[in-house]
This record gives structure tokens, C-alpha cells and sequence, in this order.
């Protein structure tokens, strides 16, 4: 069943495409020396160039190039090995040189696919139209005086990937997915770091409603949606404010748009309206970004293992279900953690351990994967502990909690706190022989038929032994003495 | 192609120069006297012709590529020092509405 | 023997030999430009100051037998070349107090090669013009005279007009002037010496305020031939700033001048015998390929059939490129800032721009963003990148012919202000014969060869092909001395 709004005319179908703008992980930025490190003091990272000062030329920084080129690479995509960098005009207050460099008539990256997962288990391939490379504009702080604006030109010049997908979406969960997966993806490469907090990752939604069998009708832009939720959230509340365009017999306008995350609303953005006519020409300052295909071979060569893969494998190499392994590489942090976890242990057991015990932990202590409660090395120790029979299940989650509380070893808690678990057969049977003679009447009556009693003298054995006893062989013993 | 005077007004704004309104006639006759002389090329037949972009004589040269060292910037007082409103580490202008 | 009145490699040798200090050169041209600049105006900034200082530290320089090629050598700079701590304006009030915290690669290396700055020369706004009128600081005179009218007011050509006449009128030794469509060869001609603009590549941008990036070439003035190669050896050479820079080596240009042009096949294009071309002008290029003739070099005609069509296809490149080179003087980081109280930041932008560029330059603007507005694009700015692809190929075409091409620098002499200005148009036609080597990127050089009726000077102009001045450098001193040109300006030092 496909996702449709309700309107009062009927059913409507959504139409959405994402422009991502992702902040490429480079120590300086895509035409200048400067520093690209988030939170520095103001204008302490600018040069010249970056300011738009007289005379000033861009020299491209070969990585960002080469973190395009592995970002094509990941989507799937065509890699150009001519592209061309064209200049944007238009005047801003944090646009120093009155134009962007950017690639408009021949990006350096074509068209590929990337496909997500929804939430009924199904996958859907989307379609990306093209990546390329551009400079990101200064930031203006609105806030700091009463009738002034302040410019920070930090940001202006840091290179960014434009990666534009084709009107493939049709509901706010799969705007959602793309963004999850390709931030995903992303990460995994290393050529972005996602963190849409500080604005390293922001989207521009299109949006257009349709009626079933439709061609497209005329769409909207929701320009710079800055978290997976709110593009989610935007695309809903673009498509009915268009649906009740359409239904009111109005005409949906095309516009640019900013989502008002405090009303859950678009708004129509005045200042952009006659910004439309961007005179784009190739930028004269740059001759075409031509690269040799053995470079990009070498490049594909070093590229990190990605989700999808990393998925499969877990699932063939591992033997965890599909989803468990969706869970698992969701992060790559997660995924690493997982793998030093798992690795020569049971793979299964180390899953389980990770997603239900450690996840948990980790809300209940508010951490992350990135900075975990209980490193991978000493939840490995653990399963090992169990491995050995050390540790019970039980009694492994008590240590486990202790790990959590502590952040010590799961060895050094075991002797600490005698929490080895009981495997010699007598012990275990010295202890059943006091139980059973404290309890004849029980005894009796199992004796008699009342098997459901044995689980009684499991916990009585079990409870004398504080927990410690092996369980298997307390089953085993009971069953004999019993039998 | 000749300029209206909307036309005229519309690159005016698109240049961000003020054209005050008792110049809009003289800047027409002007662009136009220019643009109906630069109109001669379209004689020209320039079918499949690969257009020149950039002064390169070669017409070959690929663009160099500077690797990724932070060699610039830490220097906001010489960034800022020739702003016609420094405010603080900033520049300042008037406020901008969204 | 005046101290101005020194050839570069002149006054290189006088200093080499003890005959004079840097420190005598510098403060005689310094003398110079006090008694000249005020009725010239060929500098904007005069940097006396540091020009003596600069001299008298190389002097010690070449006391510790550390002298440069360049070393005491009193040079301007045109007011486009930025320059650390002293203002640079491009010759237009946006600019005004602006004092860049850098400094251009070409005037870094004419310092490392010890060369001592006398000042800040005067253009054309932001380099746009034929006649250094469209300065916001005033024209230049042409240190030249009309012999029947001395007293009309020349000018000295543009937009590198403030060079040229400063190297005239012996203000300074050699300049640096930048060429976009013919702004070193045409003034070089008006003012009687030498400039070249070197192919589009060999001298690196960075610093220099540009005017239209893909036209841009900075290049040197200079009394001689062989000046200009001096001066070019110096500013030339890859430079990593700038990614249009080109990375070959940067040959011995002085050697070339010594070169003999026997053998060497020397085109004239057909097509630059334009209507109403003055007889005088015809009579100096016939003249000037007798000369060639004489000297051992074969002359052959040749068809740049589209080369008529260079100066429409200048006038959408250039604006087109300047339209948006040009959006960066805003008010806001730099420069001159034009507001009311209430201004909000588009009305900051449309008065400060309005008021800080002068007419010319807002008119190209205008044309520029036109030529690349939606709907225009393709008929304006891609048919002249079209028309220039083809200028460019009728060049490479004859280049299988012919070694250099020799045609005159101008189509007139320095003319009068007020002449040529009531129509942009008019004015444009100065740049005929210069233009097509800014579109096909190819270098240029002006050489003195002749004076008209009334006593000024015309040059003629060598073409080559690219990265190839060395013949161009060759073909020119030949003709150089052949003309054995000696007529000097009214106006000058000593005189």
C-alpha cells in the first residue's frame, strides 16, 4: 500500500527529492589554505581568498577532490574525469566574492543509486542525480546587535558535496531513509562527518502532491533542513500546505521555502525572489578538473568496506539475522564495536549483547558508541568468561552491570567479588543433599508426579549457592539425586 | 535584441547599482548602442564550434591541485582591518531579515 | 649624461660599475616625478619615501654582492597590482583606502630582484578604457605634444596610461602595466616606447585586481626592447597561486633581442587593412616590413578571416567576466561604503556601487550581467566564446605559416581628451589590432617606429605564437633598430 494524504478531494501522492549539502572532511578548504575546524574564533580561519579580496585566485585542494570522487564512488555513481567549475552570481552579506564556485553545467560526479531500507522490511533503490563539488558561503549572526548583522567568514570556502537525488521519495519515511542511509554512507567513507548539529550535513527538500497517475505538478523548495527528523517533518507539512493549495483551487507557486521547526510549518523565503537569474559561466580563474582513471581505481581500492556490504557479510560471515545486521552497521562506530566484540567469539551472542545490554546502558547512562560505558575489549572478556563457564548468563549480567557502574574489568570483578560460578560436582552436590533433605515432603510429592516441582529445588539449590552454581550441572545433579 | 527600459532596470538591480530614475533613458541608449554593435556576430556561423572558455592558448592545461595543508588564515585583525564597519571580530552590516 | 634618461640595462651597468648609487638614481627620479607628476598625474601614489629607503638598502645589498638582476632599479607599478601596506586603488574611489595586507607575485619578484617602487601608476577604472580618462583620479597627459597644437591635451592611452607616461617622461625606468584587450600596447604606442603583453599564463595574476580573468596578462614598460626583456624575465614564471599560471621555464628574453631575424617567415594579416586606417599608419607598416625584408626575413600575407570579429567578442567576454569579477566591492570588507542611516544591506549595495564605480565601469557591468542573464546566455556570452574559439583557431592556423605576425599597434596616434568620447563605441576601436592576442592568449609586443605628421609617435606590434616571445623579442629589436627611433617627449625629465 503506498503512503497518500487524505485530502478532501481524495487521495493525494507525494513527489519528493533531497538536495544534501555535505561539509567534506578536509584539513583546509576547497580553494584555500585555511582551516576547516568547527568552532573557532571569528574570521580566525580566512584567508584572502576565502574574503573575497582583490586579486585573489582559487587553487583546488586535490583531497576534497578526492573525497568526491570516493563519495561517487560509495553512491554507486559515474565518476567524470573532466568536470568543470562554473561561477554562481549573486550578492549576499556572507557571500564575500558575490559569486559561488560551483560545478553547474558538468559536475564531477554523474548519476548513481543508492538504496534504503523502510520500516516494513521492504528496500527501495533511489536514484541520485549527480554530486558536486562547491564552496560554502560565511555565516551571519542576526542576534548580536539591534539593528546589525555580524559576518563570519570560518565557514565561507569550506568545500562541500551537493548531492542532488532524483524525485524518487514518495513519503516522509523514505525522504527520512535517504537521508539516514546516505549520511550513512557518508560517514562510512570518511568523507563526511553527518554531524548536521553543526550544520556539516543540511537538505534542501522538493516537494510536489499529485494525484494518482498524475504527471508532476509543480514543486516547492524547503531550503536547509538541518536534522533527518525535520525533513520528515517538512515534507508532511509542505505536502498538505500544497494539498490545501490545490483543494482551495489555488495554484501552488514555485518558491523557495524555510521549514519553521517551533510551528511545524513552511513559510515562503521574500529575500530569495529575484535571486533566480544566477548568470552562471565557467569560472575563468580555474581551467577543468581533469584526473586519469588509474587514480580513481586507486582510490576505489582504499575505499573502507561499505554498509550494504558490511551487512551482508555479517549476515553470511556472522550468521545474525538481516535486521540485526541493519542494526549493527547503522554507525560505523557501532559496527566496529560489534566486530571487536565478535570477532573469534559467538557472533550471535556477541549481537545480542551489544544491541539488548549495551545499547541499553548506554541510554541509561546517556553515552554513545563513539565514547561506550564498557569498551568492546572488556564485553569481549565477558562472553569469554561465559565462554569458559566462569560466568553463568545470570550471573554475567550482574557483572556486566558492575562493569557499567565501575568501568572495571569483568576478570578483576569476578575474583573481587567471588562471583565465579560453582562447575565441581560435588560442591554442587553436597549442596543438593542439604536441600533435598531439608525439603523430604517436596521430594515426596515429586517423586509422586508433581514434576514441576524440580524447578523448585533448581532455585533452592541456586539460592544456597547465591547464584554461582553452573546451572547446567545443577540440573543435571538434581535430576540424578531425584531420579 | 533591444533593451526595454524594465529590462534596463531589471540589470541594474541584478548588478546591485542604484540607477536613479532620470538615468534609466540615457543607460538604455548607451547598452543598446553597444549591444545592436555586438549583434554583428551572430553572421558568424559558429555550428560545432567548441566554445573557448578560459585564456589558456594551449587550450589543454588541466587545473593544478595544492594539497591539503592548512597554510592561511589566523590573521582576523588583517582580514578585518580594511572593513568600513568592524564590529568586534566581525563585519558588520545593516541587519539582514529572513 | 641625466640619471633618467639610463636604459634599464643601462643604468644595471652604471651601478654594477660604481658610476652611480641606487640611492642617486632613486632621489633623481623622485626629482623627476616632483616636477612632473603634478602636471602629469601619471602616479596616483607616490612612494617616495620608501623608494629611497628601498634604494638605500640596495645599495647595501649590492655592497655585500648580493644584487638582484634588478637590483636599485626604479620602477612604477600600475595602481592594479596590489602592493602590502601602500594603497592600491585600481583607479576607482571603491577602492578608496584600501591598503591590501599582501602583495602580488609579479611586483614580489620584481622586489626580490631588487627593484626599488617609485609609486602607484594611474589607469583606467579597474583597468576599463583606451585613454586613462576613465580614472576617478584624473587623467594622465601625454608627455607628447601635437606640433601644430601644442597645447591640446593628450592622452597617454589606457587603461595603463600612468606607466607609459611615467616611463616617458622619465619618471621612472620601466612600469608594469596589465593588458586585457591592449591596455600595455596601445598606451606604449601613444607615449612612444616599448611594453609587451607576454602569452596569457606567463606572468601569474595573484594580487593583481582583475579586470576579466581569461584576458588578463600583466607585462612590463620600458624604453627599449630589451628593457621590456629585462623586466619580463623577472615578473615571469609559474606561480602556484594562481592555476591559469603556466609551468614552463622562463627563457633568456634578453638573448633574444640579439637574435638575427634572417629566415624568419613573418605574417601580415589581410584583414587588419581596415577602412579609414590613416595613410601614415599604412606607410609606417610597409615600412616596418621593409625593414624585416632588409634584415633577412621573409614577409608573407596571411587571412585571420574572423578577426574582424574580436572586439564584439570582446565587448561580451570581458564584460561578462568583469560583471561578476567586479561583484566583490560591496562595502562591506573593503573599500568605500555609500549608505543612509536606514540602508538596509541591498540599498548599502546599490548606493555604494553606484557611487563608488565610475560610468564606465557600471555601464560594463550592465553589459556584462546582461550578456549573462537567463534567456541571453546562449546568443551573447556562448556565441562570443564560439567566435573566439574560432579567432583563436585562424591563429593556430597561421602559425603553420608564419613565425610572427607584424601589424600596426594602433589605428591612430594619441589622440585629444575630448576627442573619441562622446560615443563608448568610438573609444572601443582603439583596441582593433591589440585585441585578438588577449582573445587567443598569444603575446604582444608595441614597439616606437615612427612619428606622424604632428610629431607623435606610432608603434607597431609583434605577435607570436604562444609562449614564443622570444621571437617576438627578436622581430621587435630588429625592428627596433631599423627605426632607430630617437624623437623624444616635450615633457620629461632634464629636458
Amino acid at each position: 500500500m503506498s503512503y497518500t494524504i487524505d485530502g478532501e478531494t481524495g487521495p493525494w501522492e507525494l513527489v519528493i527529492g533531497l538536495e544534501v549539502h555535505a561539509q567534506v572532511v578536509s584539513n583546509a578548504k576547497l580553494f584555500s589554505g585555511a582551516a576547516t575546524e568547527f568552532g573557532a574564533e571569528p574570521n580566525s580561519q580566512v584567508s584572502f581568498i576565502d574574503a573575497g579580496f582583490p586579486g585573489m585566485l582559487p587553487v583546488i585542494n586535490r583531497e576534497c577532490v578526492a573525497q568526491a570522487v570516493r563519495t561517487g564512488l560509495g553512491l554507486n555513481a559515474q565518476v567524470n574525469l573532466w568536470s568543470r567549475f562554473d561561477r554562481k552570481n549573486y550578492f549576499y552579506a556572507d557571500l564575500p566574492q558575490g559569486y559561488q564556485i560551483s560545478q553547474f553545467a558538468h559536475p564531477i560526479i554523474g548519476t548513481g543509486e543508492i538504496e534504503i531500507a523502510l520500516q516494513d522490511g521492504s528496500t527501495k533503490v533511489i536514484g541520485i542525480t549527480r554530486l558536486h563539488l562547491e564552496q560554502d558561503a560565511g555565516k551571519s549572526l542576526h542576534d548580536q546587535h539591534p539593528s546589525k548583522s555580524f559576518i563570519d567568514l570560518n565557514r565561507s570556502g569550506i568545500a562541500l558535496m551537493e548531492i542532488v537525488s532524483e524525485p524518487d521519495m514518495r513519503s516522509p519515511e523514505e525522504a527520512g531513509a535517504y537521508l539516514t542511509k546516505l549520511r550513512q554512507i557518508l560517514r562510512y567513507l570518511g568523507t563526511c562527518d553527518g554531524n548536521m548539529e553543526e550544520g556539516s550535513m543540511r537538505a534542501d527538500v522538493n516537494v510536489s502532491v499529485r494525484k494518482a497517475g498524475e504527471g508532476f505538478r509543480t514543486r516547492c523548495e524547503v531550503k536547509n533542513v538541518n536534522s533527518i527528523r525535520f525533513v520528515m517533518q517538512a515534507v508532511e507539512a509542505e505536502a498538505w500546505r500544497q494539498i490545501e493549495v490545490w483543494e482551495s483551487g489555488g495554484t501552488v507557486e514555485q518558491e523557495t521555502r524555510l521549514f519553521d521547526t517551533g510551528r511545524g510549518i513552511t513559510r515562503s523565503m521574500r529575500s530569495k525572489e529575484d535571486a533566480h537569474d544566477y548568470r552562471y559561466f565557467p569560472d575563468p580563474d580555474l581551467p577543468p578538473l581533469v584526473f586519469e582513471q588509474s587514480w580513481v581505481d586507486e582510490l576505489k581500492a582504499a575505499l573502507p568496506e561499505l554498509p550494504d556490504q558490511r551487512r551482508a557479510r555479517y549476515v553470511a560471515d556472522y550468521g545474525v539475522t538481516p535486521y540485526d545486521a541493519h542494526v549493527l552497521t547503522l554507525e560505523k562506530e557501532t559496527a566496529a564495536y560489534y566486530e571487536a566484540v565478535a570477532k573469534g567469539r559467538d557472533a550471535k551472542q556477541a549481537a545480542n549483547w551489544v544491541m539488548g545490554d549495551l545499547f541499553a546502558a548506554i541510554n541509561r547512562t546517556k553515552t554513545s558508541i563513539a565514547e561506550p560505558p564498557v569498551s568492546a575489549a572488556d564485553l569481549g572478556a565477558l562472553l569469554d568468561l561465559m565462554a569458559d563457564s566462569t560466568l553463568s548468563g545470570k550471573l554475567a549480567k550482574e557483572v556486566f552491570e558492575v562493569m557499567v557502574e565501575t568501568g572495571r574489568a569483568p576478570g578483576v570483578i569476578v575474583e573481587e567479588r567471588g562471583l565465579r560460578q560453582v562447575t565441581d560436582t560435588g560442591a554442587i552436590e553436597t549442596v543438593i543433599d542439604e536441600v533435598l533433605a531439608k525439603n523430604a515432603d517436596k521430594v515426596a510429592e515429586y517423586r509422586s508426579g508433581k514434576d514441576k516441582l524440580f524447578g523448585f529445588f533448581v532455585g533452592q539449590t541456586m539460592r544456597a549457592m547465591q547464584g554461582k552454581g553452573n546451572p547446567a550441572l545443577v540440573n543435571e545433579v538434581l535430576k540424578k539425586k531425584l531420579g | 535584441m533591444s533593451l526595454d527600459t524594465a529590462t534596463v532596470r531589471r540589470v541594474a538591480a541584478l548588478a546591485r547599482i542604484r540607477l536613479e530614475e532620470e538615468e534609466v533613458a540615457r543607460v538604455q541608449g548607451e547598452l543598446n548602442g553597444i549591444l545592436g554593435w555586438i549583434e554583428q556576430l551572430q553572421a558568424v556561423n559558429t555550428d560545432g564550434v567548441e566554445p573557448m572558455a578560459g585564456g589558456n592558448p594551449e587550450g589543454i592545461a588541466a587545473m593544478p591541485l595544492r594539497d591539503d595543508v592548512v597554510t592561511d588564515g589566523g590573521q582576523a585583525a588583517k582580514v578585518l582591518a580594511n572593513a568600513p564597519d568592524r564590529e568586534g571580530e566581525y563585519f558588520g552590516v545593516p541587519k539582514v531579515v529572513e | 649624461m641625466h640619471p633618467t634618461d639610463f636604459t634599464i640595462a643601462g643604468a644595471v651597468a652604471a651601478l654594477e660599475e660604481g658610476v652611480i648609487s641606487a640611492e642617486e638614481l632613486t632621489r633623481a627620479h623622485v626629482a623627476a616625478i616632483e616636477a612632473l607628476n603634478p602636471k602629469i598625474n601619471a602616479l596616483i601614489t607616490v612612494t617616495a619615501e620608501h623608494a629611497i629607503e628601498a634604494a638605500k638598502a640596495s645599495d647595501t645589498r649590492r655592497a655585500r654582492g648580493e644584487a638582484g638582476p634588478l637590483e636599485g632599479i626604479p620602477l612604477a607599478v600600475k595602481d592594479l597590482f596590489c602592493t602590502e601596506g601602500v594603497p592600491t586603488t585600481a583607479g576607482s574611489k571603491i577602492l578608496e583606502g584600501f591598503v591590501p595586507p599582501y602583495e602580488s607575485t609579479v611586483t614580489t619578484r620584481l622586489k626580490r630582484d631588487g627593484a626599488v617602487f617609485v609609486g602607484k601608476a594611474n589607469l583606467d577604472e579597474f583597468a576599463m578604457g583606451s585613454s586613462n580618462l576613465t580614472s576617478a583620479y584624473g587623467g594622465v597627459l601625454n608627455p607628447w605634444s601635437r606640433r601644430n597644437d601644442p597645447q591640446a591635451r593628450l592622452v597617454p592611452g589606457g587603461s595603463s596610461g600612468g606607466s607609459a607616461a611615467a616611463v616617458a617622461a622619465r619618471m621612472a625606468l620601466g612600469a608594469t602595466g596589465t593588458d586585457t584587450g591592449g591596455s600595455i600596447r596601445q598606451p606604449a604606442a601613444f607615449c612612444g616606447i616599448a611594453g609587451i603583453k607576454p602569452t596569457y599564463g606567463r606572468c601569474s595574476r595573484f594580487g593583481i585586481v582583475a579586470f576579466a580573468s581569461s584576458l588578463d596578462q600583466a607585462g612590463p614598460f620600458a624604453r627599449t626592447v630589451e628593457d621590456c626583456a629585462v623586466l619580463l624575465r623577472s615578473m615571469a614564471g609559474h606561480d602556484p597561486k594562481d592555476s591559469t599560471s603556466a609551468d614552463k621555464p622562463v627563457p633568456d628574453f634578453v638573448a633574444s633581442c640579439g637574435q638575427s631575424v634572417k629566415g624568419l617567415r613573418i605574417g601580415v594579416p589581410r584583414e587588419y587593412h581596415i577602412d579609414g586606417m590613416p595613410a601614415e599608419i599604412e606607410k609606417l607598416w610597409r615600412q616596418g616590413l621593409e625593414w624585416l625584408r632588409d634584415a633577412g626575413a621573409e614577409i608573407v600575407e596571411i587571412s585571420l578571416p574572423h578577426a574582424e570579429y574580436a572586439l564584439p567578442t570582446y565587448y561580451i567576454v570581458a564584460p561578462a567576466e568583469a560583471s561578476s569579477n567586479l561583484a566583490r566591492y560591496d562595502g562591506v570588507r573593503f573599500g568605500k561604503r555609500v549608505a543612509e542611516s536606514n540602508s538596509d544591506l541591498r540599498d548599502l549595495y546599490e548606493r555604494t556601487r553606484a557611487a563608488g564605480f565610475g560610468p564606465e565601469v557600471r555601464r560594463r557591468i550592465m553589459i556584462g550581467t546582461y550578456v549573462l542573464s537567463a534567456g541571453y546566455y546562449d546568443a551573447y556570452y556562448l556565441k562570443a566564446q564560439k567566435v573566439r574559439a574560432l579567432i583563436a583557431r585562424d591563429f593556430r592556423e597561421a602559425w603553420s605559416k608564419v613565425d610572427a605576425i607584424v601589424t600596426p599597434a594602433t589605428p591612430s596616434a594619441a589622440f585629444a581628451e575630448g576627442e573619441n568620447s562622446d560615443d563608448p563605441l568610438q573609444m572601443y576601436l582603439n583596441d582593433v589590432f591589440t585585441v585578438t592576442a588577449n582573445l587567443a592568449g598569444l603575446p604582444g609586443l608595441s614597439v616606437p617606429a615612427g612619428l606622424d605628421p604632428q610629431g607623435l609617435p606610432l608603434g607597431l606590434q609583434v605577435l607570436g605564437r604562444p609562449f614564443d616571445e622570444e621571437t617576438v623579442f627578436a622581430v621587435g629589436a630588429a625592428l627596433e633598430r631599423a627605426a632607430d627611433f630617437k624623437a623624444l617627449p616635450g615633457m620629461r625629465a632634464g629636458a
